[in-house]
């Protein structure tokens, strides 16, 4: 369901040493690319809790994207490679909850690929503008004042 | 003086929560002696009109287990809420919504055409489903409406306590009861059960590596459990790290795994994903594929790490998409 006046809500968690940095060179570099995504710095992809995806997902997000160090490169030794494990369970927990696969993505981005956040940012928000806002249910009370209503 | 009047009521739930009072065992004549059962449909002969005669806030305490699904429940939620000062959520599906939160991951539809058309038992060539309300010659007749979406106690009432676990253990009910004889509760909204981890009270805890790493998951039925070492270090999913502790490990007692009825500590905001996370990080290898291999070892992990805690979770149910209902089995 394509819907071209929306505009995703992309929270991009990038780690300090490689993603980050790389994403500082886009800048400098004057490179131009979607203003889609909201990019919060952490240490280590490695650090990234999986209950921040879902957050980011019940507060409004459209899409996640994560952006770590090449494997070998984690500043931290491994972070990198338990954010590869944690992602990869996650990714079916999500298939399983209906969530499409393109909203959550992980990419190895290092400090000196500039163009590569500008490549990546660029596809996920097409990739997520294409599939339309995450309509999340809220929890209110409304659906059993509906319900009560048409047993009385 | 007069004794704390005690309501006992369930909504969505099993009936273990109230085969765990009698679980009290002697305990229970201590109880029954300080305090007044006015409500406790499952063993005592109240009806819905006593409760609905008493004044508000008249019952000292009410235990509510079972989690919230059809018009009815609310209603009851919202009634005892009304007539108990103090409202406490009993047992997983209260808590968290328990197994039948579960249902969240289908529509209410595939529910009942499940149950009512498909199900391999089930004989229905007029394809009659219950209806909420019948005409009837005498007049119009109705059932309970059931929700879309299961949802927590405190999702549809304020609750001022929760007791956790399926079923609670026994010990903490104890605990509580006290605690509430004695006019000695925590501050509000406390859960009540220690705030540590499971593996702390495990018995196998020494025998938990400093960092289990884990080449291959299994489920209990997959391998023959050594009765002494980790069952984590063993490669079953023990969701001990990421589960509260009060029950003494009476699963891993049993030489099967925790399966996190006791929920998250209380730092924890999503129980599934903060437990998957634990799980999923002791997976022994760097590389791609070979990690996929490693988690394929979990064939169902919403119901492995959400279990008991779906529609407490941050996302409560299976998202529907944009065109709510539509999605496929």
């Amino acid at each position: 369901m394509s819907d071209k006046s929306f505009e995703p809500r992309i929270v991009a968690f990038f780690c300090n040493w490689c993603t980050y940095t790389g994403a500082d060179l886009a800048g400098t570099s004057r490179m131009t690319y979607a203003p889609n995504a909201r990019i919060i710095r952490v240490m280590c992809s490695g650090r990234l809790d999986p209950q921040f995806i879902m957050a980011a997902f019940r507060e409004g997000a459209d899409g996640v994207l994560i952006g770590g160090c090449h494997p070998g490169d984690c500043h931290y030794q491994e972070g990198n490679y338990k954010a590869l494990r944690r992602y990869t369970l996650l990714k079916r927990m999500l298939d399983d909850l209906g969530i499409e696969e393109q909203r959550l993505r992980l990419e190895w981005i290092s400090a000196s690929e500039g163009d590569r956040v500008q490549k990546v940012m660029n596809e996920m928000a097409e990739a997520v503008r294409n599939l339309g806002p995450l309509r999340l249910e809220p929890m209110h009370l409304e659906e059993h004042a509906a319900h009560q209503e048409g047993v009385k | 003086m007069n004794k704390p009047k005690v309501a006992f009521y369930w909504c969505a739930s099993c009936g273990g929560c109230e085969e765990t009072v009698v679980d009290l065992n002697e305990d229970i004549l201590k109880v029954v002696e300080a305090i007044d059962i006015v409500f406790w449909p499952v063993a005592m002969d109240f009806k819905r009109e006593d409760v609905a005669k008493m004044a508000d806030g008249e019952i000292a305490v009410c235990f509510l287990n079972g989690a919230i699904r059809t018009n009815e429940q609310l209603e009851m939620a919202e009634m005892l809420r009304k007539k108990a000062k103090v409202m406490i959520a009993f047992g997983s599906c209260s808590h968290l919504g328990g197994i039948p939160g579960l249902a969240n991951l289908f529509t209410r539809q595939q529910i009942l055409d499940n149950s009512y058309l498909e199900a391999v038992s089930v004989i229905n060539q007029e394809r009659v489903y219950p209806q909420e309300i019948t005409k009837v010659p005498e007049g119009k007749v109705t059932l309970p409406a059931l929700f879309e979406t299961v949802k927590t106690l405190n999702q549809v009432v304020d609750v001022d306590y929760y007791l956790p676990g399926c079923p609670p253990p026994t010990n903490l009910i104890m605990n509580a009861v006290t605690a509430i004889l004695e006019g000695k509760l925590p501050p509000k909204g406390a859960i009540l059960a220690p705030d540590m981890a499971l593996c702390n009270e495990c018995a196998r805890k020494d025998s938990k590596p400093e960092k289990p790493m884990i080449k291959e998951y299994f489920r209990p039925h997959q391998i023959k459990a050594d009765p002494e070492k980790c069952l984590l270090a063993q490669g079953l999913v023990c969701l001990g790290p990421g589960t509260r502790s009060g029950c003494g490990a009476a699963c891993v007692t049993g030489n099967m795994p925790c399966t996190g009825c006791l929920g998250p500590t209380d730092q924890v905001k999503d129980y599934g994903a903060k437990v998957m996370s634990a799980i999923a990080s002791l997976a022994d290898a760097n590389d791609e594929a070979e990690i996929a291999k490693i988690m394929d070892g979990i064939p169902d992990p919403v119901g492995t790490f959400y279990r008991y805690s779906l529609p407490a979770s941050l996302l409560h149910r299976k998202y529907l998409g944009q065109a709510k209902g539509g999605i496929q089995k």
